[in-house]
């Protein structure tokens, strides 16, 4: 314990960033990441999804909330059908309530990603800051912390995620709260570990010889430095958050009928799966299968380019 | 900060006077005495050189002086008085307001103490902004006149860059400039040179005695190499199991050692000299602190060495500035 000074200084080998000089680290970490050429087209199919998600009430040729726009009389169209009253054509048919089951699914892939990725986004951000401080603080305030973490990833997430919703009822806002619920834990754990190591590093010491205070070092050096395994939690978290949504809307417990996601979708068109309809159900789901698919690949690339350990 | 103490004889033109430190890790092994009383003080604009093997304690009175211990380390006994205030017991938000402003600090390894994801300018103008309320405008040229100060060619560009962008040598003359941006009183240096090649390391020994001499902070320069501090310091502590066993003017201590172990450090420092003969070195390695030897900490390696050693050796004053913890220090008649 007396040599900590000496022996921390010496341990590790000061070339961990050298090399490739000139470029920034944003350029040297695109240039990584498009190396696979898998991920390349996962990333780019992924940015497709994102933009048709985002444009959906500008591209869709229907607006399925709009009662006024779907026809029941054209419920359970195969596809390429014509419309009989407006003579719109239904690229991939219809569902059970008559709605183009394209435009059903870019709203339903919308609200599908708005639900994954602000659960995402929020659950990160409060796992984050309570592993940023159970790390730093340590003591007893970490152990009840990650008692706590611990015990909410002892259950199923989708128990937790049930019970929430069925505590808290139907909805948008209740969906992503329970989403929350399930997932910061998750963030927690990760950004305790690194900010664990971080923490230990000199320039944690260096910054507090410099006078800064605990929240300056917290959230401007140690955070940024345990990024790396947050991205790449993040995307995994995501396309569990979306999986997720998908199960619950399947069940009948998450998003209203009025605001179809891709799970509803998926729900609403099993009933006639063994009746010969397998596009209510089959279209939806191959665009989820899709979206967690490309989000997966993503996240893969991004650990791999990420970890330390696993650099070329 | 606090009101300052009534200021005695020997610390008013001292910046900093440290008396009878200890700091000692209470671990599960033991209690381990990194530092057991160790004095020293330091004026303005001189170097001190804290020279020892790794595990004697010298990171530790330097992480001490700024109150960065953390548990199971503490400060048991002694003062750290810094230009009068006694630092040691001095709540938490008083010793950040110091730490950075008015003593600085500069690391062994520039790679690891700069933050690899932020850049230079980020953090400078942090380093700026935690002690002065000035613009980020009005902190971006300070920290491109410290930039200017330590040799650093087109400082503009520099401050850009990522620390990975920059040489070893060249981030060490960063962390300098850093330790200079808010003009301290006083800079400990951890072993600032020993990642460095030598043609960098004289480079960085010049910017930084120069610094010292243009600005009037004080410095303790922390190293186990003995061959610079004799070039750089003005005075010498040598520390040897959390005690300081001999210190002195360099040019005395380098000159003519008094404590055996001084000798041994000088005698191991290979020299162009003694070409052709055996190397010298000092036998064994650094004892456990847990397990120090009876009387002096050293006398398990001393080649003088005998009963007498095994009591409690005397810190004694020799020849007016010099201090000596040796039973029986080499005088010139026992030298020849």
């Amino acid at each position: 314990m007396s040599a900590t000074g000496e022996a921390g200084t010496s341990a590790q080998p000061a070339s961990a960033h050298r090399g490739a000089p000139v470029e920034t680290p944003f350029r040297r970490f695109v240039a990584e990441f498009l190396e696979s050429p898998v991920a390349a087209i996962a990333l780019a199919v992924l940015v497709v999804i994102v933009a048709l998600a985002l444009l959906a009430p500008w591209i869709a040729p229907q607006n399925p909330y709009d009662l006024a726009q779907v026809d029941v009389m054209d419920n359970r169209l195969p596809p390429g059908s014509t419309s009989m009253m407006t003579g719109m054509v239904y690229l991939l048919g219809t569902d059970g309530a008559g709605r183009d089951l394209v435009s059903a699914m870019l709203y339903g892939l919308r609200i599908s990603l708005a639900v994954g990725v602000a659960s995402g986004l929020i659950a990160m951000a409060i796992g984050a800051v309570v592993g940023l401080v159970a790390a730093y603080v340590g003591g007893r305030v970490e152990t009840l912390i990650m008692r706590v973490v611990d015990l909410q990833l002892s259950f199923p997430a989708i128990l937790i995620a049930l019970m929430l919703v069925a505590v808290l009822g139907k909805g948008v806002d209740k969906i992503i709260v329970a989403l929350i619920t399930v997932q910061w834990a998750y963030y927690a754990r990760t950004v305790r570990s690194s900010a664990l190591v971080e923490r230990r590093k000199e320039y944690v010491e260096a910054a507090r010889c410099l006078g800064l205070s605990h929240r300056r070092i917290l959230f401007r050096h140690v955070l940024p430095n345990c990024l790396p395994p947050l991205i790449v939690v993040a995307t995994v978290q995501t396309a569990h958050a979306i999986a997720l949504e998908a199960t619950l809307s399947f069940l009948g417990v998450g998003l209203p009928q009025t605001e179809p996601s891709l799970g509803l979708l998926i729900s609403n068109g099993f009933e006639y799966v063994l009746s010969g309809k397998y596009w209510i159900s089959t279209f939806p789901g191959l665009a989820l299968l899709v979206t967690i698919m490309t989000i997966n690949l993503v996240g893969d690339q991004l650990r791999d380019i990420l970890n330390p350990r696993l650099k070329r | 900060m606090k009101a300052s103490l009534a200021p005695t004889a020997a610390t008013d033109d001292a910046v900093l006077v440290v008396e009878d430190l200890a700091t000692h890790f209470f671990t599960r092994a033991g209690t381990v005495k990194a530092v057991d009383g160790v004095s020293f003080r330091v004026g303005a604009g001189e170097i001190m050189g804290l020279v020892g093997e790794s595990g004697s304690g010298k990171s530790i009175t330097g992480f001490s002086i700024l109150g960065l211990i953390d548990p199971p380390g503490r400060i048991v006994a002694g003062s750290v008085r810094f230009r009068g205030d006694d630092l040691v017991g001095l709540d938490e938000e008083a010793l950040r307001r110091l730490r950075g402003n008015r003593i600085a600090m500069i690391f062994q390894d520039p790679m690891m103490t700069l933050n690899p994801v932020l850049r230079i300018d980020t953090q400078m103008v942090e380093a700026v902004q935690a002690h002065a309320r000035v613009s980020r405008a009005e902190a971006l040229e300070r920290a491109r006149l410290a930039l200017d100060k330590v040799g650093i060619p087109a400082p503009e560009r520099r401050l850009k860059a990522y620390p990975h962008e920059l040489s070893g040598g060249m981030r060490q003359r960063v962390a300098i400039a850093i330790a200079f941006i808010n003009k301290p009183d006083l800079i400990i240096a951890d072993e600032p040179t020993t990642a460095l090649d030598v043609t960098i390391q004289a480079q960085i020994l010049y910017e930084a005695q120069k610094l010292c001499r243009e600005t009037g902070t004080a410095m303790i320069w922390i190293t186990h190499d003995l061959a610079v501090v004799s070039a750089l310091a003005d005075h010498i502590a040598v520390m040897y199991a959390g005690r300081i066993v001999e210190q002195g003017p360099a040019g005395d201590v380098i000159g003519r050692p008094l404590h055996p172990y001084t000798e041994g450090l000088i005698g191991s420092v290979p020299s162009h000299n003694r070409r052709g003969q055996p190397l010298v070195q000092i036998p064994g390695m650094t004892p456990s602190l847990l397990a120090l030897p009876a009387g002096c900490a050293f006398n398990s390696r001393c080649r003088y060495a005998d009963e007498a050693c095994r009591a409690e050796p005397p810190f004694q004053r020799i020849e007016g500035a010099r201090e000596v913890r040796c039973v029986r220090p080499l005088t010139t008649e026992r030298a020849a």
